[in-house]
């Protein structure tokens, strides 16, 4: 089992390829937020990039969170899995998201990652990577990464 | 007619008089495509040929192309106005967010009329339409618009884009540009002008809707085939490598950098404004327009201690070889943290830098020719004395005296009230950096967007030695057509390599739009003529255009200029123009006219 870890960020140029990507290819939209990661500046582009993304915490308060299992943790540890035809759009697991990580769309359905990779291949700068869910992953990756 | 939905264009119309909009579903996708079709199409619907640009109800006009959002690339804003430069209508393309920032908001264009009572911004998003007073934002340089901008503007952090101008948009400078998040420009004419006559300090597109992903079955495919293309092919790596300043030594090379107001167009100094130099000592970081993996954007740092106990301010400026070249050879500046510095002057002005940097130019010679003295401008300028020019750029930002004003309408309406015409580079309007030769100096002064991008006049100058006025006009209007079709499109030009004929038919095919598959060399035909038939409509006489004698005075590596047969092809040029721009033919081959 993996879990998806934005990485390499400083690598990051803001080009969006990545939730573009996950948007089209997971969840069935032409969006820049229905996706389960999100580009944003810290404050203007010149303040560099930062990738809004579920840290699978374990347990997630997500799932934790919502009313009717729709959001529940994945078994082998690592994440959470939706299931849309449960969902009643209550934004519970978002609400409850101590990252934001979750998105909810005009119509309230939750977007978050599901730690597929899709999006990984988009990346023209290796800035994403899937990684081992039973090895610990701490979110600093992102700064202090060495090969 | 396979599907009638497929040929409208959503328009936001929004008024900045009475504070609302009004959303027009118009027709025309298949005459023009979008992009600069659509610009010249609004541009005919809700524009005033004859009135003057600033006349408060001329439209500013915002429009995307048919693919934006949905393929790699399709990253640019077309911005279509009357220019207050030379009062013709007139197109500036930027990217940023501004394109997908549109397209997620749900439009194919915005539509800006009327003048705000005070000074405002306007947010416009999936479910919101907004104009807010902003009136303490008056005289606030760019960046710091920018920043202020987020937080009164909240919402949509990181999906939306950020128009604004600087004090030479509200001074109306006649090249005053609109920056778009930070490190991009609508630069040239003067757009940011129209929208400081506007009161409009800035516009805030906040692409927070959901659209649903094209129908048809191949189009992951297709977008991962044009993706891989784009990122492993090495097509780019040009642009994303050293950038466009890698062009420095070889220009310099070919005798065709223009240097110190055009004297010279080469010289030994090259090496330290290289694109390797600004790579090796100054490059920061890269940034892309948002849906463009290539990431061309260089972001260098410019350090500059401010206290002797060694306190610092960072300015982080993008560089091109465009403002790089203005701010740099032309001004006799060969120091790279300089070149950035005045480069970084003009954006907080909000100023087009090339247009400053050449009309600065002519400022430092028309001084040491004493057509102008320090009394004029408040600082001596000479070439090289960045610290000058830096403050000079500043001073026609801010219209600090008559000098600077007249400065700020351009190189020769100043020229015209003190002398010095002859040494204005100006070609239509201040030239690119380019001294290539002939071909570039006609294409430039007669071409629509008087750009180094309308044709790929400078690069035919650096292949082609032989005299054929013909073969060159044959060349130049073709590849115009060519270039029309990709900024209806809206691509980034850089991606022309890409996406050629076959590839563009599959990406209209895979949008649903079949028939202009079959048929957009006809709508890039069309919009190109309507293109040129708004801005002859609106005053500009091809056949009227002159090349300074500056122009006649430079050797290239094909020697010295040859001012007989550049006057040959600026007037055949124009002819071919003239007869784009005519009225369209009556008989039923043509395209209807939009
Ligand atoms: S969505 Fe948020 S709360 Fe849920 S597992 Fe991911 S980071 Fe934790
Ligand atoms: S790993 Fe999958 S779900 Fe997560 S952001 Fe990437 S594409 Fe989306
Ligand atoms: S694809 Fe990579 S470079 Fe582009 S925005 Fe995502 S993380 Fe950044």
């Amino acid at each position: 089992m993996k879990i998806h870890r934005a990485l390499r960020m400083e690598r990051c140029i803001g080009c969006h390829s990545c939730s573009l990507a996950c948007a089209r290819l997971v969840y069935k939209s032409m969006s820049w937020q229905t996706a389960g990661i999100r580009i944003r500046s810290t404050g203007g582009v010149s303040s560099g990039f930062q990738a809004i993304l579920c840290l699978a915490c374990d347990p997630a308060p997500c799932a934790a969170a919502c009313p009717t299992g729709a959001m529940s943790q994945r078994k082998s540890g690592g994440g959470v899995t939706l299931k849309k035809s449960l969902c009643i759009q209550c934004g519970q697991c978002a609400a409850a998201c101590p990252v934001d990580a979750i998105n909810l769309d005009a119509a309230g359905n939750p977007a978050v990652c599901l730690h597929c990779g899709q999006c990984t291949a988009y990346c023209p700068h290796d800035c994403l990577e899937l990684v081992e869910a039973d090895t610990p992953a701490a979110p600093c990756l992102e700064s202090c990464h060495v090969e | 007619m396979s599907n009638e939905a497929n040929d409208l264009f959503r328009v936001l119309v929004y008024d900045l008089e009475r504070g609302r909009g009004e959303l027009a579903i118009l027709p025309g996708r298949r005459q023009c495509l979008g992009g600069s079709g659509l610009a010249a199409l609004l541009y005919e619907k809700y524009g005033l040929p004859t009135a003057p640009a600033f006349d408060p109800r001329q439209p500013l006009i915002f429009a995307i192309g048919p693919a934006t959002g949905y393929f790699p690339l399709m990253s640019k804003t077309v911005c279509g106005f009357k220019s207050p430069y030379n009062e013709n209508y007139a197109e500036s393309h930027a990217g940023g967010r501004s394109a997908l920032a549109l397209r997620f908001a749900g439009y194919d264009a915005l539509v800006v009329v009327g003048k705000a009572p005070r000074l405002s911004t306007l947010v416009v998003g999936s479910r919101r339409i907004e104009r807010i007073d902003v009136h303490y934002l008056a005289g606030a340089d760019v960046f710091t618009t920018g920043k202020l901008l987020r937080k009164i503007a909240e919402g949509a952090s990181g999906h939306r884009s950020i128009l604004r101008i600087g004090p030479a948009g509200e001074n109306g400078s006649g090249y005053a540009c609109i920056n778009v998040d930070t490190y991009r420009h609508f630069g040239r004419l003067g757009a940011g002008a129209v929208m400081g006559s506007k009161n409009l300090k800035g516009i805030v597109i906040q692409g927070d809707g959901d659209l649903p992903l094209p129908a048809d079955k191949g189009y992951a495919k297709l977008f991962k085939d044009i993706h891989e293309k784009v990122t492993s092919s090495g097509m780019m790596e040009k642009y994303h490598n050293l950038g466009t300043p890698a062009n420095v030594l070889p220009l310099n090379e070919l005798k065709s950098l223009p240097w110190r107001n055009l004297a010279a167009t080469s010289d030994s100094e090259a090496d330290k404004i290289s694109g390797e130099a600004f790579a090796e000592k100054l490059l920061m970081h890269n940034a892309a327009c948002a849906g463009c993996p290539v990431g061309c954007i260089h972001v260098g740092m410019v350090r500059e201690m401010f206290s002797s106990s060694h306190r610092f301010a960072i300015h982080q400026v993008a560089y091109d070889h465009e403002p790089n070249f203005a701010a740099g050879p032309m001004l006799g500046v060969v120091d790279p943290v300089e070149v950035l510095a005045i480069n970084d002057m003009a954006d907080r002005q909000g100023l087009d830098i090339i247009s400053a940097g050449v009309a600065l130019a002519w400022a430092v010679e028309a001084t040491q020719k004493g057509v102008i003295s320090e009394k004029d401008t408040e600082v001596k300028l000479t070439f090289g004395d960045a610290a000058a020019l830096k403050r000079a750029m500043w001073l026609i930002g801010h219209k600090a005296n008559d000098f600077y004003a007249l400065l700020g309408q351009g190189a020769m309406v100043a020229a015209a009230h003190y002398g010095g015409a002859d040494y204005a580079c100006v070609l239509g309007q201040e030239m690119a950096g380019y001294a290539t030769g002939e071909t570039y100096f006609a294409s430039q002064t007669v071409a629509f967007r008087h750009s180094h991008l309308d044709t790929g006049a400078y690069s035919y100058d650096q292949k082609h030695k032989e005299q054929d006025v013909a073969k060159v006009v044959d060349f130049l209007v073709k590849d115009e057509r060519e270039r029309v079709l990709l900024t209806c499109l809206v691509a980034c030009l850089f991606a022309r390599e890409v996406y050629k004929p076959e590839v563009i038919a599959s990406v209209l095919g895979c949008l649903g739009h079949e028939e202009l598959a079959g048929s957009f060399d006809a709508a890039a035909e069309n919009a190109r003529r309507a293109r040129w038939r708004l801005k002859i409509a609106t005053g500009y006489d091809p056949r009227a255009t002159r090349i300074p004698k500056r122009f006649t005075e430079v050797t290239t590596w094909k020697g010295p200029v040859d001012a007989v047969y550049m006057e040959a092809l600026r007037a055949a040029y124009a002819e071919a123009v003239a007869e784009l721009g005519a009225p369209p033919a009556t008989d039923q081959a043509q395209p209807p006219a939009l």
